[in-house]
């Protein structure tokens, strides 16, 4: 999220106009909100996938990575297909019993609608597209890893053992959609589990979906709030909490550090004109003093 | 005086050991990267250097700006001869914490980018700022002893006339520097323990970085004069103390405040690791030395004052330990103890401090601010 014009001038001029401006708080960071919501998505059905990891395949083909099933994201996995057991076991809707016993979950970045790592980040090097994909400059990059601790979702990897490190992710397949086409992932899904789109579009098919088999879904679409929404959406037909789906605030992680942040330029002006002021008033005194004892 | 002379050699010895342990550990980080020498993971990508080295190492430094400001602004002569033993303090724990970032940083080839490319958004983009400000000022401060020593009286007293702005923007940067590096954590509500978590940690940060700026000078103090032989002005550092209990008891009150209204009172006497080093982090780190601190024979003994200075010390760096790394583990659903290659590195980095430190006080008038121009006067005076 680099400063717009914009905002920096908003920032330059409420610094020097001073504690007044900044006294009233700032909305949290105004950037991308609409990007999230008018960028595309993916929609992610829990229900209907089948955990056969075309997607994971498409990827690692795609971008280049070595083929194979990974069972954590990394730098050379962008996605991946988690199993997660079911406690109770549920019929599946495509497999039956044969799938009753767990789900499979697509795992990647979630491209956040206002992301905590763009936020975090001191140089820009990671940034939400209007289109929706949070992607990774490593040319500004200088390897700080404040968007991991960052992240809700603890989705960024960093190359640990190379000498020349990256932060690596999913970026949506930024490119091919600059190319008008589609993700690797959702592109190579057999079984419309994965669906890519608007996201309001999205978040309408999603409420569509839960409303069209109310005995299947479960009432609630994960990403539709959560870190204050994001482009990727989930659908499920096991609660979310029971396949290990970290709870997340609502609010955009952003606006947690902008309370901080916001004050700043009305604390400098503060501090900086008390301070000077302190300073000026005691040496005066001190000369006074001085004076008066010199004429005793 | 042949005995110390031999023991500062051995030290030395060590000390230099050290910091040729901690060179092939960092060699070996920068030929096959940090999962070679560290423990770190993807989950958990932050650890002892960042919780050590830069928290802690910032905290430490945190004297130089509370003694400039104590001579320079509210003009307390008294505390004049603190004054450049707590810029150099400042300074050299500054370039320290920029030694450890640039073996930290994943990337520091690009340690510079902040300058040109902006994110007003990100904490990180601030301390970056700070860092590079804050060094320059204190370059600049410390530059003054350096002025002394090469008797460029002339330059000396034309700068000096720049040291009041100069010292204000010191302060300013400090206050923005020390209380953003706990705004860093305001972004991970999910992941950072209740006991620390408050949007009150960078207040918190920046009180704890005052009272242990003031420790660390009062503790420098000590062991300097009985390292080097120099007299101790023992009242000076007793009122010093004063000011520390005041600082501490503010901190202690907002601690206490912020777990009442966040209603996380629970947690503290629950049975966690978590819970265990909260409570030693403030027992030991704070309450402790206030009631130290406030016996009255304790505090105006030497060796009352080191010892209570060492436990703020120790309470200050536990608690950025605690907040980097203890109250992070289990919201990360990770584990981590460093590896021996990151304490031997951390290590190195202490040691070369002390062998620089060792060495400018050998070589420029630090101990002596009102020497004439003619050569050290003896104008300390004796302890009381």
């Amino acid at each position: 999220m680099p400063l717009s014009r914009r905002e920096f001038l908003h920032l330059a001029a409420a610094s020097g106009l001073g504690v007044v401006v900044l006294g009233a708080s700032r909305p949290a960071p105004a950037s991308s909100n609409a990007a999230g919501t008018t960028g595309m998505g993916v929609l992610i059905d829990i229900a209907r996938c089948i955990g056969c990891r075309s997607c994971e395949a498409a990827c690692k083909a795609y971008h280049g990575f070595p083929a194979g099933e990974s069972d954590d994201l990394g730098p050379q996995a962008w996605t991946y297909v988690k199993v997660a057991p079911l406690t109770t076991p549920k019929p599946h809707l495509n497999l039956g019993a044969d799938g009753a016993s767990r789900r499979s979950i697509k795992v990647q970045c979630m491209h956040c609608a206002d992301p905590a790592c763009a936020s975090a980040c001191p140089v820009a090097a990671l940034r939400k597209a209007p289109q929706g994909p949070v992607t990774y400059d490593p040319g500004r990059c200088l390897g700080c890893r404040y968007c991991m601790v960052a992240c809700p979702f603890q989705v960024p990897r960093f190359e640990w053992h190379k000498a020349l490190p990256e932060i690596r992710k999913c970026n949506m397949c930024a490119e091919r959609q600059a190319a008008g086409k589609i993700p690797a992932c959702v592109e190579a899904c057999p079984m419309e589990a994965l669906q890519f789109g608007p996201r309001d579009h999205l978040l309408a098919e999603a409420a569509r979906r839960i409303a069209g088999d109310r005995a299947r879904y479960v009432p609630a679409i994960y990403g539709a709030e959560e870190a204050g929404g994001t482009s990727i959406l989930y659908v499920s037909d096991v609660p979310f909490e029971e396949l290990g789906f970290p709870a997340v605030v609502r609010e955009p992680l952003p606006a947690f550090t902008w309370r901080a942040l916001g004050k700043i330029p009305g604390l400098v002006v503060a501090l900086g004109a008390t301070l000077t002021v302190v300073e000026a008033i005691v040496r005066r005194r001190m000369a006074v003093q001085g004076e008066e004892g010199a004429r005793r | 005086m042949r005995m110390p002379r031999l023991r500062m050699r051995r030290s030395g010895v060590a000390l230099w050991l050290l910091v040729l342990g901690g060179a092939a550990a960092a060699l070996a980080r920068y030929i096959w990267g940090l999962g070679a020498v560290t423990n770190l993971s993807d989950r958990f990508p932050w650890g002892l250097w960042i919780g050590f080295d830069v928290m802690s190492g910032v905290a430490l430094a945190a004297g130089g700006f509370t003694i400039a400001a104590t001579v320079h602004i509210f003009k307390l002569e008294r505390y004049h001869g603190l004054l450049r033993p707590a810029a150099l303090t400042g300074f050299l724990g500054y370039l320290l914490v920029i030694a450890a970032l640039l073996i930290d940083l994943g990337r520091p080839w690009n340690i510079w980018h902040p300058l040109v490319m902006w994110n007003s958004h990100s904490v990180m983009f601030e301390v970056a700022w700070c860092v590079m400000l804050y060094t320059l000022v204190l370059a600049l401060e410390f530059g003054q002893v350096v002025l002394h020593r090469l008797r460029l009286w002339t330059l000396l007293r034309i700068t000096r006339l720049a040291l009041p702005p100069l010292v204000i923007a010191g302060v300013l940067l400090s206050t923005l520097h020390q209380s953003s590096l706990g705004s860093l954590f305001l972004i991970a509500p999910g992941k950072l323990h209740p006991l620390w978590y408050t949007p009150w940690l960078p207040a918190l940060f920046f009180i704890s970085a005052v009272a242990v700026g003031l420790s660390v000078v009062t503790l420098e103090a000590i062991l300097a004069a009985r390292a080097f032989r120099h007299p101790l002005e023992l009242r000076q550092l007793v009122d010093l103390s004063r000011a520390t209990i005041v600082v501490l008891s503010l901190y202690l009150g907002m601690k206490v405040i912020d777990l009442a209204v966040r209603g996380v009172w629970p947690h503290v006497l629950a049975s966690g690791v978590e819970d265990a080093m909260f409570l030693i982090e403030l027992g030991a780190g704070v309450a402790l030395p206030l009631v130290l601190l406030s016996l009255n024979h304790f505090s105006r003994s030497p060796t009352g004052l080191a010892v209570t200075s060492a436990l703020v010390v120790g309470g200050v760096v536990l608690n950025r330990l605690n907040v980097a790394i203890t109250g992070m583990l289990a919201g990360s659903r990770a584990a981590y103890v460093p590896a021996w290659t990151e304490v031997l590195i951390t290590l190195a980095i202490v040691a070369g401090g002390l062998l620089v430190y060792r060495w400018i006080m050998e070589h420029l008038p630090i101990m002596d601010p009102h020497a004439a121009p003619e050569g050290p006067a003896a104008r300390w005076s004796a302890s009381p």
